[in-house]
């Protein structure tokens, strides 16, 4: 009854999406599939004539194996309000809507999606911005509904990405907008000022007649006028409301800059007759907003502030009546009837109706392999069901449930940002007083002799003092440092974080998806030598069943043929029974199959095989560490304090111990809540905490560490709530990473020192009342630059060294 | 000497343009994909009628 052993040939690659095609090939003009999915979807194309798709890139789809083909699951989208939040514009003849298609990766992607039209007719046009993986579409209303074009999207393998997030905010961020605005306005100014203080940078030589000086005075004063009204206004609302809270931050001595230098050369220009040094408050905020901006930089894709909302399905299939219907979320109701199919999640604390259900609550817990349920079990919302459909009815609304619950905890309530005083705020304050006490001795001394010059040196010292150069230097440092972390895919959510990454002395690790990884899996068998036959028959079992032990072993047994063997029976949580040749065939757990391994319990999962009642042997499952990350624990053990959480099992704790040392504290069996209480038992004690995690199970300890780094295969997937998302190939760089957060924070005290050295000079010739127009125009920008070449240059230095910049690519 | 308002006022008349345009352009939304543009100027039109259609809306708008 063997099939012969041809599939060990070399694999054809599936045309659609080049994944290898093991089983039954998919043929179609001469090409092959991988699944029915992906010849699918060409035949889709292949109709309309968008072959093109795969000309541009090779292989350039994704594998439709894992797609569930529910006709029905886009019904939701039908309700009108669900449609109309969706919706960026409608009016009687068309629609526009923006999807999330997390798909989008390559140029044969833009142009297909840009092509769609020619699917169909009802599309007017639609527009790919790739780096931020989205598609505008515009549609007629008449031709075509919002249902019809998810299903059209998904039909060709690009199914959008829509989650409840999606459906409740729909702002555009504007405020990136406004600074650029500002700073346009700040250099149009700037430069035009500068234009027409030129005579005054000259003033010895008489370069035009006297008559024009005043009218370029007072054009200066027209164009400081939006600067000190429009691009100022951030800093004036941000001064205010810190020394509302008895606090001086970096803005208020720069507000007191702006102030003296306006008001002292409206004086000059207006009574005085003179020139005044409105290019150099121009100047000033031009620097200023530019460094700004730098410091902004955002990762367009990447999402820090999901929560459960992201993660939840926002469709779910009701029964009334014993009809069918999909309906949004928001519409579920205590008491109501739901129905779960395989791998989908549940979306509220519900009791099982069914018989028993499989629950995957890997998400929640941290916990690999899945939980069996009886029927009238409580079930917690964010559990996923793998196996057949189960009837559940709902006994919390989704946005109280045991998962969410988390949410509502006052760690979500509080800014992290605020937490930490940066440490430009603690060196404006000393600096604040420092100018102010110098500006008023000034004053003093001169008023003695003479009262105009004692005035005129108080506003000067005022004026020089200002800390331009102070106020870039942390910027521009944090900024380089956040562009350095993203090229090592290791993306921080804002500037702070790294000052705050810079002072972390404990780091927790999450176990399981962080530490430990299931596509390392270690798999060994101990028992009689398995023949060929032996391994085929193992094989045939664990490949029907979705159990995540199952999938390791049937990876670990390779490409092998299968046998045929009747009445398979998943028992669920146990194990695998089937007959082979009369004889019966058991795979499963310790219970199911009555065999015992005290001693390597600890060291990890054991499955065991017997035929006919005897044990043959039994596979011993290990969840391996990711690669690397010994290293990685080596190097952090002696500077920081380490600690491990898991929601598993200790069924590792022993081989753990052996490969990351016994001195680091590991806690198993932690719920998320105890997960997020032993960070904040860790923070009380005076601990500055780091935690790494990935799961929503990890959600409450990222947030309330001081910095919560969320590690992810794929960084455009799913994260929890966190600071920094790190992709888990960048995990084993991450104590570069802290180390490098050090010595940027090193970098800008250095370049702290730098800009003062600039004040002092500037401030002796200030309190002299030696300062003229010319040294204002020329110490500010060279002060300036020098402090950003000099920040950007040491950090690009320093990361060259630590092998930090790999790739040149952006 | 007097040309001299006469040019104050031009290149002042200039430079507020050129802010103007840039405001319009960045509520057009030019800057807001600057990656996309450079792969689509790649694409064959080998349908002309269709190519036009989906980037004549944003340039004549």
């Amino acid at each position: 009854m063997k099939k012969p052993a041809t599939i060990n040939l070399p694999a054809v690659k599936c045309y659609h999406c080049g994944e290898p095609c093991e089983n039954e090939n998919f043929l179609l003009e001469e090409k092959q599939f991988c699944c029915h999915g992906c010849k699918l979807v060409y035949e889709v194309l292949a109709e309309n004539d968008l072959c093109n798709y795969y000309n541009i890139e090779a292989f350039p789809g994704e594998s439709q194996k894992s797609q569930t083909g529910k006709s029905n699951r886009f019904d939701y989208l039908n309700d009108e309000e669900t449609a109309r939040n969706l919706l960026d514009f409608q009016n009687q003849e068309q629609s526009h809507v923006t999807f999330f298609i997390p798909l989008i990766h390559c140029a044969s992607c833009i142009w297909l999606l840009e092509n769609l039209f020619h699917i169909h007719s009802g599309i007017i046009s639609s527009r790919v911005d790739f780096i931020k993986k989205k598609v505008q579409i515009k549609f007629s209303n008449q031709k075509l509904s919002l249902k019809e074009l998810v299903e059209l999207l998904s039909a060709i393998g690009y199914e959008p990405r829509i989650n409840l997030a999606n459906l409740e905010k729909k702002q555009k961020n504007y405020s990136d907008n406004r600074i650029v605005k500002k700073l346009a306005v700040a250099g149009f100014c700037f430069g035009n000022m500068m234009l027409f203080s030129v005579p005054e940078y000259f003033s010895e030589t008489v370069l035009i007649a006297e008559n024009f000086r005043g009218l370029f005075n007072y054009l200066n004063v027209v164009l400081a006028l939006p600067v000190v009204l429009y691009s100022a206004n951030d800093y004036y609302i941000s001064a205010w409301n810190s020394l509302r809270l008895k606090r001086i931050n970096m803005d208020v001595p720069i507000v007191l800059g702006i102030i003296a230098l306006f008001f002292y050369s409206l004086w000059e220009i207006l009574i005085a007759g003179n020139a005044g040094y409105m290019d150099s408050l121009g100047g000033l905020l031009f620097f200023l907003l530019l460094g700004k901006i730098y410091q902004q930089k955002t990762f367009a894709t990447l999402e820090f502030d999901r929560d459960y909302k992201s993660y939840f399905p926002i469709a779910i299939t009701r029964l009334s009546q014993d009809v069918e219907e999909v309906i949004p979320l928001r519409k579920l109701e205590v008491g109501n009837l739901i129905r779960v199919r395989n791998e989908e999640l549940i979306p509220a604390d519900s009791i099982l109706l069914s018989e028993s259900a499989n629950i995957d609550y890997s998400f929640v817990t941290g916990e690999e392999v899945p939980v069996p349920k009886k029927k009238d079990d409580l079930i917690f919302a964010g559990g996923r069901q793998l196996g057949d459909p189960i009837l559940l009815t709902v006994q919390k609304s989704p946005s109280q449930g045991y998962l969410t619950d988390l949410w509502n905890n006052e760690a979500f309530e509080k800014k992290k940002d605020k937490l930490l005083e940066p440490l430009s705020n603690k060196i404006s304050a000393s600096f604040t007083w420092i100018v102010i006490f110098i500006s008023v001795s000034a004053l003093l001394f001169w008023s003695f002799t003479d009262f105009s010059i004692a005035v005129k040196s108080f506003v000067s010292v005022l004026i020089v003092a200002c800390p331009c150069a102070l106020a870039m230097s942390t910027p521009f440092t944090l900024g380089n440092t956040l562009r350095i972390f993203g090229r090592g895919k290791f993306y921080l959510k804002n500037a702070s974080v790294v000052e705050r990454l810079a002072l972390i002395d404990t780091v927790v690790f999450d176990k399981t998806g962080t530490l430990t990884s299931p596509s390392q899996a270690k798999i060994n068998f101990h028992g009689e030598l398995l023949s060929n036959e032996t391994k085929s028959l193992i094989k045939s079992l664990v490949s029907k069943s979705a159990h995540p032990l199952s999938i390791r072993i049937n990876q670990w047994l390779g490409n092998i043929s299968v046998l045929e063997i009747e009445n398979f029976e998943e028992i669920k949580g146990n194990g695998l029974r089937a007959i082979y040749k009369n004889q019966e065939i058991k795979i499963g757990s310790s219970d199911f199959t009555g065999s015992k391994n005290g001693e390597l319990e600890e060291f990890g999962n054991l499955v065991f095989f017997q035929v006919e009642g005897v044990t043959i042997g039994y596979f011993h499952i290990q969840s391996g560490l990711r690669e690397g990350l010994e290293d990685v624990v080596k190097a952090l053990r002696g500077k920081y304090e380490i600690h491990v959480l898991s929601g598993d099992h200790p069924h590792e704790l022993g081989s753990l111990k052996a490969k990351l040392g016994k001195d680091i504290q590991y806690n198993f069996l932690q719920s998320p809540k105890d997960k997020m209480n032993y960070l904040r038992d860790l923070n009380t004690s005076g601990k500055e905490t780091l935690m790494i995690g990935d799961g929503l199970n990890d959600a409450g300890a990222l947030q309330e560490s001081n910095v919560g780094i969320a590690v992810t295969d794929q960084v455009s997937h799913f994260s929890p709530a966190s600071d920094a998302i790190l992709s888990s190939d960048s995990l084993r760089s991450i104590s570069d990473y802290l180390g490098f957060a050090k010595q940027s924070r090193n970098i800008i005290k250095a370049s702290f020192g730098l800009s003062l050295l600039y004040n002092v000079v500037g401030v002796s010739l200030a309190v002299q009342g030696l300062l003229s127009p010319v040294i204002c125009a020329v110490l500010m920008p060279v002060s300036s630059i020098s402090v950003v070449l000099f920040t950007t240059l040491s950090t690009n230095i320093l990361a060259w060294k630590k092998g930090l910049i790999i790739q040149k690519s952006t | 000497m007097e040309v001299i308002f006469l040019l104050i006022a031009i290149s002042l008349i200039l430079a507020v343009t050129f802010l103007w345009l840039f405001f319009r352009a960045m509520k057009d939304g030019q800057f807001d994909d600057d990656y996309t543009p450079s792969v689509r100027i790649l694409f064959d039109s080998h349908k002309k009628a269709t190519k036009k259609q989906s980037t004549k809306p944003k340039s004549y708008e």
